[in-house]
């Protein structure tokens, strides 16, 4: 890449879709009447105003890292794992069920935050072990399955809300008492209001999932299955195994990313605690083509967008989807520009591009040719 | 037979239309061999905008009520036919994943429809009347389940015709088909192959933005947050599936899952009772039936398991039974089409 005009037009076709999604953005603010100027304020106060704020993008960045890195795993295994909101949900209610019902006291607290993370885990994997079942042995398309037992997970969550474990007093559909205090993850400071021990978990969890699939057999199988089904079962990789592997790591992911919501953000079980997170992970990952290293950054900018836009509402009236149009647009215009690019100047791409073929292969999953 | 039944009937074919006319758009597209997966998020920005162009009209007064209706429908058709072409066009020229862009395109019509919604939150406007026609609406059993209904319900009988008509009894339609199926051979008898692809994905999107519309002007008439039909483009794609790509078994797909969802609410509000006795068990629960439903329709059309059972049919019943049964998708569905 030493020829100035292709690096030129590789930094054009990086700013761009930025470029245009802000201006869309601001064309839509100046549409219902405000000044985007003041939207970008209350954008920048509502994320980094103060320490308490950045606590705030960290804990939206925490579960957004979890699922996003364990989305790379499934697209790495050209599945689209819809379901991973669904996953999230599942992992919430196994948290919640540990909270509420195993006995370990203040003294033992550490104990019990890891074995209910454990059962979060459990139960993400659960779920994605049955998108992955419909989808590998019964057939059933991983989206299709995906959408399902999100929707199933969200039944179960509002009805063991308004049953099993309503609040004594004042049962509702809102949310299941706040769990007893042992079970909450605990705040690193109250000026800092996040957990410390997930923040670990998340530089963990990266660290090995990077490791395992740039230095492993593993690794290797998971790009075999998402490049050529066929050409993998060929080549000796137990595919099935391989794909339902997938989908158990990012369920496991995902469950974890689950139980933060409902251990720390709201100490309680709410119907749709997972907060649209899984498919903002995969907005987060269809971004950077399925490459795991920008990862933790796109997520932590996210996260910021989604946590300054909840002062729009206060500070401006507007609706705060306005943070999620921002994030799609620019998701879809960096797909539609890097497809400019490819297209019209196929010179100028970077060699890691090629990445993108995974994603490309994929369009082959809504397709069932058992 | 029973009024009472016959009007529940009637209203079952009233809510489903929406989902036929959603499923049938989809089921063109597909057919072409394109996949428009933003279903469930156009569906909402059609159904918003819509609804916006009408209240605007009636507010200012400028048009009558049925050219308020009538603005409201072409607005919501151009909504869902433009995301649709962003899904061609970005598939046919530009080589990106249909998938991909579909889903990101389903998100982002959601969260536009919710941001420039929030003003028109729950507030009454135009709606669709009721329209019967004459003489068949007296027609027995018949009339009052499909004749006392409104034009967009009998709009979506003569299009599930029209479509078979096109599909299966015209050479366009043969040409339709080719493209989805084997675009290289089409292509070397003379089809524009991505012309046409542009064509029906446009066709389809402007059939899945009327069906938004078909929401918010008459099924859940207005605009609230979450959507009231949250999920239905969900389950629109999944009815093309089950439908096997074939007009009459799509409709039949909409029809029972709205025949279903009737079923579920009838008991939410009024309980269920088998000879007399109350069933009592927790009703939120049936929420869940129309997704069980998909899973299990999915599971018997494309899944292996119908194909491992039918091996213990006599052999006479097997090729009939799998007729039946199981739907293949159009071969090249999903999938690019390169001129040499």
């Amino acid at each position: 890449m030493k020829n100035p005009r292709a690096i030129g037009i590789r930094i054009t076709f990086l700013l761009l879709p930025i470029a245009i999604s802000l201006a869309i953005g601001a064309a839509l603010v100046i549409a219902v009447g405000r000044d985007p100027l003041e939207v970008i304020d209350a954008l920048w106060k509502g994320a980094f105003k103060d320490t308490r704020k950045i606590g705030g993008v960290v804990n939206f960045w925490i579960p957004l890292t979890l699922v996003s890195i364990g989305l790379v795993v499934t697209f790495r295994a050209g599945l689209w794992n819809i379901g991973v909101e669904g996953q999230m949900m599942m992992g919430a209610l196994f948290a919640s069920w540990g909270a509420q019902y195993i006995p370990l006291g203040e003294s033992l607290a550490p104990l019990l935050h890891l074995l209910l993370i454990a059962l979060a885990a459990l139960g993400g994997m659960f779920w994605g072990a049955v998108v992955g079942a419909l989808k590998i042995r019964l057939g059933v398309n991983e989206i299709f399955g995906g959408v399902a037992l999100n929707a199933l997970v969200n039944v179960i969550s509002i009805y063991l809300i308004s049953g099993p474990w309503q609040p004594r007093i004042g049962g509702s559909a809102q949310g299941t008492e706040p769990f007893p205090t042992p079970a909450l993850l605990p705040e690193f400071s109250a000026r800092f209001p996040t957990n410390i021990f997930m923040i670990a978990l998340v530089i963990a969890a990266f660290l090995i999932v990077m490791v395992m699939l740039n230095a492993t057999r593993w690794g290797l199988n998971l790009k075999a299955v998402g490049r050529n089904m066929r050409s993998a079962l060929l080549l000796g990789v137990a595919t099935e195994r391989t794909s339902l592997s997938a989908f158990l790591v990012c369920g496991a992911l995902a469950g974890i990313a689950g139980s933060y919501r409902v251990l720390f953000t709201f100490d309680n079980l709410r119907p749709l605690a997972s907060g649209g997170i899984g498919f903002l992970g995969l907005l987060v990952v269809l971004l950077l083509s399925i490459r795991l290293l920008w990862v933790p950054l796109i997520a932590f900018a996210f996260a910021a967008i989604l946590t300054g836009s909840t002062r729009l509402q206060i500070a401006l009236q507007l609706d705060s989807s306005l943070a999620g149009v921002l994030q799609g647009m620019l998701v879809l215009f960096v797909i539609l520009f890097h497809g400019v690019q490819e297209v019209f100047f196929p010179g100028t791409l970077a060699d890691d591009d090629t990445v993108e073929d995974s994603a490309t292969s994929v369009s082959s999953v809504v397709k069932e040719n058992p | 037979m029973n009024e009472e039944f016959l009007n529940t009937l009637g209203s079952i074919v009233g809510t489903a239309t929406p989902l036929v006319i959603a499923s049938l758009g989809e089921t063109i597209t597909e057919r072409a061999g394109v996949v428009n997966l933003s279903l469930d998020g156009s569906l909402a920005l059609a159904a918003v905008l819509g609804f916006a162009a009408a209240w605007t009209a009636q507010e200012a007064g400028v048009l009558d009520v049925p050219l308020q209706i009538a603005l409201g429908i072409a607005v919501a058709m151009l909504v869902g036919a433009l995301i649709a072409l962003l899904v061609g066009f970005s598939s046919i020229k530009l080589r990106r994943d249909q998938v991909a862009v579909g889903f990101v395109l389903t998100l982002l019509a959601a969260e536009l429809a919710r941001f420039l919604g929030a003003d028109f939150t729950r507030i009454p406007g135009p709606q669709i009347t009721r329209f019967n026609i004459p003489l068949l609406e007296h027609a027995p059993i018949l009339g009052p389940v499909f004749f006392q209904q409104n034009l967009l319900v009998y709009f979506s009988y003569l299009l599930m015709f029209g479509i078979w008509f096109w599909l299966f009894r015209s050479s366009g339609g043969l040409t339709l088909r080719a493209i989805g199926e084997r675009p290289e051979a089409a292509y070397a008898r003379g089809a524009r192959v991505q012309r046409l692809r542009y064509w029906y994905t446009f066709l389809g999107g402007a059939l899945v933005g009327l069906a938004g519309a078909a929401y918010s002007l008459n099924v859940k008439p207005g605009w609230s947050s979450p959507p009231a039909m949250q999920g239905d483009g969900w389950i629109a794609l999944a009815i093309v599936i089950f439908g096997g790509w074939h007009p009459f078994r799509v409709v039949l797909g909409a029809y029972l899952f709205a025949a279903l969802r009737a079923v579920s609410s009838h008991i939410q509000t009024n309980g269920l009772f088998i000879f007399g006795q109350e069933i009592n068990f927790p009703f939120v629960l049936l929420n869940a039936l129309p997704w069980l439903l998909m899973i299990i329709t999915l599971l018997i059309v494309s899944g292996g398991l119908t194909e491992r059972l039918l091996q213990y049919m006599p052999r006479a019943v097997q090729r009939r039974l799998r007729a039946f049964l199981r739907s293949d998708p159009p071969k090249a569905l999903g999938t690019r089409f390169e001129m040499e």
